[in-house]
């Protein structure tokens, strides 16, 4: 049942993320309807309170619109995508630069390593 | 008007012949939550469902449900289930139906039959022919079709696989009544603690421990399910050649 979600966490930032990289990852489309609290706590098996939670924070972040009358709305907002993704990807590129460094790569090792990598995966 | 807190327990003891169950609980549930009821075996989690719906008297303190003391109208506004199916063998699902539209004003009959339905459950089926497991889904649906204000689930999944578990927690998260708070004693933790809101947990009939999950998460930066095992922990008993002589 659900995502693929760490227990030894909060579950409603883990929401908040898997969220977010599925709206900037293009799993739904912009301006288009954002499915209901009810129908994503399902999918993730977790309660609603917990997801309204996590939607509550995209809806700040100005990431899904809430309308009146038509619901729940993805973003129009392509710089606040583009922003968004950005962000993600420098967190995730941060966390492995720290775990290479680790292992005593430097960052010029580390740019080598990935440029062979992306060279052998032509 | 309603009443901010749905559970208030000031005191609450109970004693079997001597034996403190609970001793001077205080615990306050607030609604619109689902709450783990979370202890070992023996540690009272029965003992206060059972004083919450009315089914014990406490030998001391007080219970206030909806604002008032068990009695007619907190039996109106909660929904039980119990550890054990307490209906008769030759009853069809349709009798217990009738039964409850007859007992509860909140009973949603048409929910029901679309449950049975999504079940496989036929509304004709006599109690008699059928599995223990199909006994528990048909007693799980008739308590989440009521709009109840508090549900008393005790050991919902207990006694079934864990395919099953998936599916009766899937039921409750999405049947109850939202405004409503659902209260789930289980010792299976690591299966319902995503679904939680709040924990309590229970040691010797005392209440340890009372918190927003997420706010433990945070803290400890562990899963409810170590968290109890921490709060639980029992030193085996090593043996006589488990000690160093």
């Amino acid at each position: 049942m659900g995502w693929n979600l760490d227990d030894s966490r909060p579950i409603w930032p883990q929401l908040k993320e898997r969220l977010m990289k599925d709206i900037v990852g293009g799993r739904y489309v912009m301006g288009g309807p954002f499915p209901t609290v009810r129908d994503l706590a399902e999918e993730a098996g977790v309660n609603r309170n917990t997801m309204q939670r996590a939607l509550s924070e995209l809806e700040s972040e100005g990431l899904v619109i809430t309308n009146r009358t038509a619901g729940r709305t993805v973003t129009t907002d392509e710089e606040l995508v583009a922003e968004t993704k950005a962000a993600i990807a420098a967190d995730n590129v941060g966390r492995f630069m720290d775990e290479m460094a680790s292992l005593g790569f430097s960052a010029e090792e580390v740019i080598d390593i990935i440029k062979k990598k992306g060279v052998e995966n032509r | 008007m309603k009443t901010e807190l749905v559970v208030e327990c000031r005191d609450l003891t109970k004693n079997f012949s001597g034996v403190k169950a609970l001793d001077c609980v205080d615990l306050q549930l607030g609604r619109g939550k689902i709450i783990g009821l979370l202890g070992p075996n023996g540690s009272g989690k029965t003992t206060l469902i059972k004083i919450l719906n009315g089914l014990l008297e406490p030998t001391f303190g007080e219970v206030l449900i909806d604002g008032e003391h068990p009695g007619v109208h907190t039996k109106s506004v909660i929904s039980y289930l119990p550890d054990k199916t307490y209906f008769a063998d030759w009853m069809k699902v349709n009798d217990i139906f009738d039964m409850f539209g007859d007992f509860y004003k909140d009973f949603d009959r048409e929910k029901a039959e679309m449950m049975c339905a999504s079940m496989g459950i036929g509304l004709k089926d006599k109690l008699k022919t059928m599995s223990k497991g199909t006994k528990e889904k048909v007693q799980l649906i008739l308590v989440m079709s009521r709009r109840a204000q508090l549900y008393l689930l005790d050991e919902p999944i207990a006694g079934v696989d864990p395919a099953a578990r998936d599916y009766i927690l899937t039921t409750i998260i999405n049947n109850y009544n939202e405004e409503g708070t659902v209260v789930i004693s289980t010792h299976l933790i690591s299966d319902i603690e995503r679904i939680l809101d709040e924990v309590v947990f229970i040691k010797n009939g005392v209440i340890v421990r009372h918190e927003a999950v997420d706010d433990i998460k945070e803290k400890e930066g562990k899963s409810i399910d170590d968290v109890f095992k921490d709060t639980f922990r029992m030193v085996p008993f090593m043996g006589v050649n488990g000690y160093d002589r």
